[in-house]
């Protein structure tokens, strides 16, 4: 009998418990959440505000989960050490756990700019968790002038939740376009005017210098009015935990395809982590949730003396607001760089596709998003395009661009 | 519209409360009758192209579409019959010989249908198929005529080939070329399951289909395609065609836009070039030189399988039948008027030869008067259509039936008689990949297993009504027909009584 | 555990899969009334080209990427069958961004659909399966 320990109670998490017990069903699994809740689907809080979901149905399991998968739970505690030598965990109450093999999945935390007058608002909030969200809830009405502090994934998704809400969004940002991280100039705009139409106003290349209360003095000199200011600013891996025990850190937990740390029986995954991107050929935090069950998977399978290995992350986002949907996939390499894309506009629509070496490596898809991940999966298994009819796929997400053969392996039995 | 027009000869009707515009029609007619208005959301028809092969009908998974006769006709004359003046049109319009397929489709008497089945009643009760056995193995081939024995009075058993038959029924000859590979793989699968034979055609053997050689009757027509020693050691028997039932006294023609790939390649003769089968076997000009071919066949098989010869039913069938029984024959095949065909003059089709029921009894009649029935078996074809039809040609003469129409059907043919045109909806007489990958020998070899079995069952059936229990006990038994509304001649010449005598 | 699987060599690109799918999976008894003047959504797609089809269904994979991604636990895997729970879906589509099939298609109402083998319907067996005129698709174990 081991003893796993999982610091953190997100989807990372739940993949590690999963992985664990397809390996190994009868040692004890020891959760560590800071949150009060069972796992839940944190990308949801928008939806919830906009009543595409409820509290119940946030859960990303059943109730009985950890009942099912035996785990025990702390709720409402926070790891503060790892002792590496004595593999033990020390929680803020200082109670000590010890370790078989223990899973950091403790994810990121909102980053706040350190804002002159942040602390006369009153109203303001981060939008990443539950408490966060209903917070948030509280605070707003019908009448509500609501401030978003940055146009990424979190603070657009904000704004789509609130819209039918509130009475007017405004969502600033520094950088010069929306989703600045996943689209180009272009994309972006297309995705801004579906915002725009939808009633979303944006200042960009523009952002909050100081507050005054209910006032924001914004860099270009104008004023924003507000009652409640979400802040989106950007997210930070939580990696201290593993930086104090003496563990390699960058941006994020440095982890191989294993999950593994630099610190023997230390693993960990999902937003916390930075791992290879296939697609950049490069270590990048690569905070999505696919990645992050994928790599708790993984973790937790290794964790319990089983072989798993997790080489083929690359960043990828399916993100909608008001009917208009974007992918994107991997990474869009520019001309100077040896790339090259191939692109299609219609009505709504807009497809580019990038490629380098002979290789699919990123795509942008805006309006027509089916069977997307027939392109993903070319990025994902680094397909060689000359082994295809990319003339062919890249016009049409068909199967008749592979080979007969390639379609015999791919659905002819099971996968 | 124009001086050549003819109103169309079909009419789609389609019900728009149903039709879904899924478009399956469009996507199943080769004919391109179906299309799709993107602007209104509808299925248009345009009906000039229907052949009625009721693909689209069948497929149609609303019933929206139905295929109805046109009711656009002409001033209604008895002997200027609307067909008969729209024939003149087009060759008014054409200049051309008029091309029709598959059989006689005019309302010339069938003789099937004026013969009725005895049944036993008390004195000579009859048998229960389902408790009893019953036999309907035959065996094709030249029987001896008595039995002889050895020096040691053991009885000699070195009697010719023979071919034997699990029921006595075979699909008969289509060539590879006039249906597709798909069809002839049905076939040969079913005839190898059912315990039969199948026949190739005048269009030589597929390599794919060489491993049903046992069940394979390879043909040798006048155009000698695909003849070669292989060939000949691959099948259970060889076939000499000298006529068909559908066009006797004609040659054959397939053009050469259909001899492509793997049909030029089993017929031998380059891509594109065409077909043509003579009307004679160049060879062939007596019964003696026909007994040189067949002599020649048997000793390039080493005298180890039956040679058949093929013939039209004509007029003088009995005595050119007589000759055949004399040539070394084992077997001889008789195509009434009625067969069908994937192309013929629409002339020769609908007026010459006569019907096989005449025919067999005739022959029959003649080989035993002049002894010598046992040199030869006889198989009779020509719109054999049911179970009844093969009891009644076996009662009156026959060793076993040829059946191809049925088989078509069997396959999915509807009886369009378009065969000539290559566009059959129905993947089977057509060599358009896109067409033949329609006919799923998994499911034709089903469906023709499914009727020769059910065909077996309703055979046993009424055999065990008449108190027989072999069908070698009904061949040539005569006394178990009789005619109704015949004359007197065409009794004598079937050589039964009138119901009621 | 048994699957549907397309015969390219016997699909002849009818689409009739798609429309007996929709038909199936819309609760109504007549098709008529369940697709007439409708958009369809079906979870079979057939693909191809001028010379080849062929009908394309969620595989069922065993360790499916879908379920992987799912950002609201909609989608799971019961006995094999890889189930959408309608209720969950939010319609991320991160599931038609995934999955290397093209399996996974929007649906009505904004959440995402997929083949569940008719299990959920009240056709018994596979729609697909039972209404192809060729064989071309099967519902069996490989």
């Amino acid at each position: 009998m081991k003893q796993y320990v999982i610091i953190g109670n997100g989807i990372a998490a739940a993949g590690c418990i999963e992985g664990i017990r397809s390996t190994d069903k009868d040692s004890k699994i020891i959760v560590v959440s800071e949150e009060k809740y069972p796992v839940y689907c944190r990308p949801l809080i928008s939806y919830y505000l906009e009543g595409k979901t409820d509290l119940v149905k946030m859960n990303y399991r059943s109730s009985d989960y950890y009942e099912k998968m035996d785990c025990e739970v702390i709720y409402g505690h926070k790891a503060v050490k790892i002792n590496k030598d004595s593999k033990e965990i020390i929680l803020d109450d200082e109670k000590v756990i010890a370790y078989d093999a223990v899973c950091v999945a403790s994810g990121s935390s909102p980053f706040v700019p350190p804002f002159a007058g942040l602390d006369t608002v009153e109203k303001k909030f981060s939008f990443m968790t539950i408490d966060d969200t209903l917070a948030l809830e509280a605070a707003i009405d019908k009448n509500s002038k609501v401030l978003i502090i940055g146009a990424g994934l979190i603070g657009l998704k904000c704004a789509e939740g609130l819209k039918e809400r509130v009475a007017e969004i405004t969502v600033c940002d520094l950088a010069n376009r929306v989703l600045s991280s996943i689209l180009d100039d272009e994309c972006a705009a297309m995705m801004q005017k579906n915002l725009e139409e939808n009633g979303i106003s944006f200042m960009l290349g523009d952002s909050a210098e100081r507050f005054e209360k209910n006032t924001a003095l914004m860099n270009s000199g104008k004023t924003v009015e507000f009652d409640v200011l979400v802040l989106a600013v950007g997210v930070r891996a939580n990696t201290s935990l593993v930086k104090d025990a003496g563990g390699d850190v960058n941006r994020g937990i440095i982890i191989n395809d294993k999950m593994e740390t630099t610190i023997p029986n230390v693993y960990s995954a999902g937003d916390c982590t930075e791992g290879n991107d296939i697609s950049l050929g490069a270590n990048r935090v690569l905070a999505i949730l696919p990645n992050a069950y994928m790599q708790g998977k993984c973790a937790g399978i290794n964790m319990a003396g089983g072989d798993s290995i997790f080489d083929n992350a690359i960043p990828m986002n399916s993100i909608g607001f008001f009917g208009l949907h974007a992918m994107t996939a991997g990474s869009y390499f520019k001309e100077n760089e040896g790339g090259e894309m191939y692109e299609e506009k219609g009505a709504g629509t807009l497809k580019r596709l990038f490629t380098r070496d002979g290789l699919l490596t990123g795509y942008i898809l805006i309006g027509n998003t089916a069977r997307a991940g027939i392109y993903t999966s070319l990025i994902r298994e680094r397909t060689p395009l000359s082994s295809i009819n990319f003339d062919l796929l890249k016009k049409d997400t068909t199967f008749a661009a592979f080979s007969r053969e390639s379609r015999i392996n791919k659905f002819g039995g099971a996968v | 519209m124009s001086v050549e027009f003819l109103y169309p000869e079909f009419e789609v009707i389609r019900n728009d409360n149903r039709c879904i515009a899924c478009r399956v029609c469009e996507r199943q007619c080769a004919n391109v009758v179906h299309s799709y208005d993107s602007d209104n959301g509808i299925m248009l028809s345009d009906e000039t192209k229907c052949v009625n092969c009721q693909r689209c009908v069948s497929l149609c998974p609303t019933r929206a579409l139905k295929i109805v006769k046109s009711d656009c006709t002409l001033r209604e004359n008895a002997n200027w019959k609307d067909a008969t003046i729209k024939e003149i049109y087009k060759q008014a319009n054409s200049g051309g010989v008029l091309l029709s397929s598959m059989g006689n489709p005019n309302p010339l008497p069938v003789y099937w249908d004026k013969i009725l089945i005895n049944a036993s009643q008390v004195t000579n009760p009859p048998i229960d198929p389902l408790r009893e056995p019953m036999e309907t193995k035959v065996f094709l081939g030249k029987k001896p005529e008595m039995i002889s024995r050895d020096e040691n009075g053991k009885i000699k058993c070195d009697i010719s080939p023979q071919l034997e038959l699990s029921m006595p029924i075979m699909f008969s000859a289509m060539s590879y070329g006039s249906i597709s590979y798909n069809a002839h793989e049905s076939l040969a699968r079913a005839a190898t399951e059912l315990g039969i034979l199948y026949n190739t055609g005048e269009g030589g053997l597929h390599e794919d289909f060489y491993c049903y050689g046992e069940n394979t009757i390879v043909q040798v027509a006048s155009g000698r395609f695909g003849v070669y020693k292989d060939y000949l050691e691959a099948g259970a028997a060889v076939e000499i065609k000298m006529g068909q039932g559908a066009k006797p006294g004609i040659g054959g023609h397939l053009p050469g836009t259909k001899i492509v790939g793997d049909v030029s390649r089993t017929r031998m003769i380059p891509e594109g070039s065409d077909a043509i089968s003579p009307a004679p076997h160049h060879d062939i000009y007596s019964i003696e030189d026909l007994r040189q071919l067949v002599l020649s066949l048997k000793e390039a098989t080493e005298y180890k399988k039956p040679v058949i010869v093929k013939v039209a039913a004509v007029h003088n069938i009995a005595a050119i039948a007589s000759g055949i029984a004399r040539s070394g024959a084992d077997i001889i095949a008789i195509d009434g008027f009625r067969g069908g065909t994937g192309a013929a003059p629409t002339r020769i089709r609908d007026n010459v030869g006569i019907p096989i029921e005449l025919a067999l009894a005739s022959v029959d009649q003649r080989l035993r008067d002049e002894g010598i029935r046992n040199n030869v078996s006889l198989v009779v074809g020509g719109s054999i259509r049911s179970a009844s039809d093969v009891v009644k040609a076996i009662a009156l003469g026959a060793d076993a039936c040829y059946v191809a129409t049925a088989a078509v059907l069997a396959l999915g043919c509807h009886l369009c008689r378009t065969c000539q045109s290559g566009k059959c909806n129905w993947g089977i007489a057509t060599q358009r990949p896109e067409l033949v990958k329609r006919l799923n020998p998994d499911i034709g070899s089903k469906r023709l297993v499914n009727l020769m079995t059910a065909w077996r069952h309703e055979i046993k059936e009424l055999m065990g009504g008449m108190g027989i229990n072999s069908i070698e006990s009904l061949r040539g038994n005569r006394l178990m027909l009789r005619g109704i509304g015949l004359n007197e001649k065409e009794l004598q010449i079937l050589g039964i009584s009138h119901a009621g005598e | 555990m048994k699957r549907v699987y397309a015969n390219e060599k016997w699909c002849l690109g009818c689409r009739l899969c798609e429309y007996n799918c929709a038909f199936a999976n819309s609760g109504e008894v007549n098709m008529v009334k369940a697709l007439k003047g409708k958009p369809i959504f079906p979870r079979i797609h057939v693909d191809g080209d001028e010379s080849i089809n062929f009908a394309v269904s969620c595989r069922h994979c065993k360790d499916p990427l879908c379920v992987k991604s799912c950002i609201s636990g909609a989608l799971s895997i019961k006995d094999g069958v890889i189930c959408i729970d309608h209720n969950k879906c939010v319609g991320c589509l991160t599931c038609i961004l995934v999955c290397p099939y093209g399996a996974v298609s929007e649906g009505k109402n904004g959440v995402v659909q997929k083949c569940e083998l008719c299990l959920e319907n009240s056709c018994g067996e596979p729609a697909c399966v039972k209404g192809c005129p060729n064989n071309a698709i099967v519902y069996e174990e490989r």
